[in-house]
């Protein structure tokens, strides 16, 4: 059983004792105690700390940075990846301890962004070094997309179990219809 | 960090930080060689973020460029535009027939932005040093009061970092109703927030000592090294563009320049790095009182967007499709110091060089000679002082 | 603080140098331009005589000319022009200098001795323009990674295809007028353009 299919303990007894398997109750430990490697390259790297900062504070969600790939469960790759970059990003997240997760933020780390058509030295998406779980469009992503990401990516980590299949598929984050807003010049949506 | 320890005899060994380490300056990568815990030698490896925004720059047409220049420097996004458009607006105005004058309400709202953007890069510089010094506290305050930024620059430009709101000619938008007085409720309750922020830290014995005496730069050290910015006046050298070379509406505004005086005291010597950090932090204070001057001249909104009091954009479209030919120098104040523009046009709609000559770039030039001698933990409390992004070294 | 005119510090430049020429450039912009030999000397004045007291390089960067109009006649068509621009924290006045470097020799004498400035800035330009800097103490890559090949910013630069096995575009990834990068096939030559310029 799910653990969030479990009825709410009340006065019973028999109700107040949760039996569930080790793997879910540790993918649940998992998924709401993500430590993320403080990988900040570029402009999304600013975004990551205001995301971690009082006004959005992913640390409710229990995220804190560790400055260690060893400690780390997730690298946010925050920020354009250049080819010098690209080795040292893949042997951090070699560093990293299974199991781990990669949430590509922003659109340098996800296909080279502003960058990708004119610019010699810029990877083209740092999928082509680690395999990425959650891309999430943005120059820069608001701190709400990056931890829309996050709740997608605990989506998965939740499924996730130590003799299992690995979801490999990625799972893009949807950006908003930019297309219609409040913003001056902008058409309002056709009711 | 990753530390690979080879003894070179005796207790030498080699230390490499970066390019990833916590110290959130960015992807910067030094090699230090220390004998225990002093360091001897410290040779920094750049090239992590080049992302070819000069080589961007020739192939991409002039109003084009003005979102790059927001990676430049993404923590003063609205300087950097700045920078390139007062530049582009220089070498338009070499030739009469391309003249661009500036609406005077738009002048107003790019020395409004770029000082609050001032205000936000400045709190960013001096909560990072407190917090690689070790107190984690003053910057968190200093982040939340960048959200408060944030949501201005938001409502105005729709963006919160990289904001491509100040174009050539003028600004993207004109201001929202509700601008003037939020600036202004923000400015107040800003004020207070700044008495709390040194209690907690300016005045802090500890913070003071650990930054007292340490990477001390004489002036004549600054200006050889090619120093700019608070690093420079930190030094003692009184120059500010936005005094001394004014361009918009600088030349009536008069700012007041701080320089480092050897704030720690008798601890201290003129040029350390509690004297830049106070530089910053006088540097905000005139920054607030900027922002008043500037609500008080505003003028009013016309209704045309090119008017020449009340519109917020000239009309440069047309000339940018042909500026003169040749070049054109003009540098600005950013936060992290003046942002040289050398353009070079050949009379087509895309520039033929872009040069941005940045001052991060000369500060991480002086790293290998300030930084020997100290201690192994100060080198972190060094980077800070100067206040280096790296898109600025690498662009 | 008696900043000296841009004529009057020419002037002082071309009686130590009598090569030296003063240029405008089309629109009106001044500046020196000096040979290569002669730098060291002209530099030396600007940086150690009292009246001028340039003790602040601003900025040594440089432009590719090949490209630029109106070269075709001009024997310095294909020279990377270095530029120095230079500034008097206690006069307050500023001169900037030009030092064309032909292809085939392209090298200059540095000026680290004078602004050590120029360490990290000629260092830039020998990445991106491939300019060699006579005398630099430690003339190596500082931008662009040690085992690159080829100068950036010139204008006959060809993109790499692949860098370390990885391929620069992402599958499918296309653009219309990307620039050309090495192995791809030569275009098909275009008609004159009606304009000036390039493309």
């Amino acid at each position: 059983m799910a653990v969030a299919d479990l009825p709410k303990p009340g006065n019973d007894p028999h109700e107040q004792i949760v039996l569930t398997a080790v793997d879910e109750f540790l993918a649940w430990g998992k998924e709401n105690s993500l430590f993320y490697l403080l990988f900040a390259t570029a402009c999304c790297g600013i975004e990551l700390m205001q995301a971690g900062g009082p006004r959005y504070d992913v640390d409710r969600l229990g995220m804190i940075p560790r400055a260690t790939p060893r400690q780390a469960d997730l690298m946010i790759v925050a920020g354009t990846i250049t080819h010098k970059m690209a080795g040292v990003v893949r042997t951090l997240w070699e560093q990293m301890t299974e199991p781990r997760w990669v949430v590509s933020m922003g659109s340098c780390a996800n296909s080279g962004g502003p960058f990708s058509k004119w610019s010699y030295s810029v990877l083209n998406g740092v999928d082509k070094y680690v395999p990425v779980d959650v891309y999430i469009p943005g120059c820069p992503p608001r701190p709400e997309a990056l931890i829309d990401g996050v709740m997608a990516l605990r989506e998965r980590v939740r499924r996730y179990r130590t003799m299992g299949v690995r979801d490999r598929d990625p799972h893009v984050v949807q950006g908003a219809d930019c297309r219609f807003g409040s913003h001056p010049g902008k058409p309002e949506p056709q009711a | 960090m990753t530390i690979e320890a080879i003894t070179l005899g005796g207790e030498r060994m080699q230390l490499n930080m970066g390019p990833h380490h916590p110290a959130t300056h960015g992807v910067l990568r030094i090699r230090v060689e220390s004998d225990g815990e002093i360091v001897s030698s410290c040779i920094p490896d750049h090239g992590y973020l080049h992302r070819s925004i000069e080589k961007i720059g020739e192939c991409i047409e002039w109003p084009m460029f003005v979102p790059y220049t927001d990676r430049v420097d993404y923590v003063c996004a609205m300087n950097a535009n700045l920078a390139y458009c007062v530049a582009v607006e220089k070498l338009l105005n070499t030739d009469p027939a391309t003249a661009v004058v500036v609406p005077r309400r738009a002048e107003c709202i790019r020395v409004l932005v770029a000082e609050l953007n001032r205000i936000s890069s400045h709190l960013i510089a001096v909560g990072a040093m407190a917090m690689d010094v070790g107190a984690y506290t003053p910057f968190l305050h200093g982040i939340a009061q960048r959200e408060h930024v944030n949501d201005i620059f938001e409502k105005l430009c729709g963006q919160r970092l990289t904001y491509n709101y100040v174009t050539v000619g003028g600004v993207a938008f004109d201001l929202h109703e509700t601008a003037s007085e939020e600036i202004a409720s923000f400015l107040d309750q800003f004020e207070k927030e700044m008495v709390r922020f040194n209690k907690l830290i300016t005045t802090n014995t500890i913070f003071r000592d650990r930054c007292a005496n340490l990477a001390v730069v004489t002036a004549a050290e600054a200006i050889a090294w090619g120093l700019v910015g608070p690093n420079l006046r930190g030094s003692g050298v009184d120059w500010d563009l936005r005094r001394d070379e004014p361009y918009g509406l600088y030349g009536e505004l008069g700012v007041r320049v701080p320089k480092g005086e050897r704030y720690a005291g008798r601890k201290g010597a003129v040029g350390d790095c509690y004297d830049r950090y106070i530089v910053r932090l006088l540097e905000i204070q005139e920054s607030v009182r900027l922002c008043r001057e500037v609500l008080k001249l505003l003028p009013p909104a016309a209704a045309k967007a090119n008017d020449p009091i009340g519109g917020h954009q000239a009309d440069v479209s047309k000339v940018l499709k042909r500026p003169p030919k040749g070049f054109v120098h003009c540098r600005t104040e950013a936060p992290r110091g003046e942002m040289g523009y050398f353009l070079v046009s050949d009379g087509t709609k895309v520039p033929y060089r872009v040069r941005v000559r940045t001052g991060s770039f000369s500060a991480a030039g002086i790293f290998h000679k300030v930084m020997r001698g100290i201690f192994l933990a100060d080198v972190v409390a060094v980077i800070g002082s100067f206040d280096v992004v790296v898109p600025e070294i690498d662009r | 603080m008696n900043g000296m005119t841009f004529d009057a510090i020419a002037a002082r430049i071309t009686q130590v140098c009598e090569e030296a020429m003063v240029v405008r450039s089309e629109n009106g912009q001044p500046f020196v331009r000096v040979p290569a030999a002669a730098l060291p000397r002209v530099a030396a004045l600007l940086r150690r005589d009292p009246a001028l007291l340039c003790d602040a390089l601003m900025d040594l960067t440089g432009y590719d000319r090949l490209k630029y109009p109106g070269n075709e006649a001009s024997p310095a068509n294909d020279a990377i022009a270095v530029v120095y621009l230079l500034f008097s924290q206690q006069h307050h006045h500023r001169v900037m200098l030009e030092v064309q470097a032909p292809r085939a020799l392209c090298a200059v004498p540095t000026v680290s001795g004078l602004w050590p400035a120029a360490l990290y800035f000629e260092r830039e330009v020998f990445d991106l323009l491939g300019v060699q800097f006579v005398g630099h103490p430690s003339l190596e890559r500082i931008l662009c990674p040690d085992d690159w090949v080829g100068h950036p910013l010139r204008k006959d630069y060809l993109y790499p295809a692949q860098y370390h096995g990885v391929p620069h575009l992402r599958e499918g990834q296309h653009f219309d007028g990307a620039p050309r990068r090495q192995g791809d096939p030569e275009p098909a030559p275009t008609p004159a353009p009606t304009k000036k310029g390039h493309p």
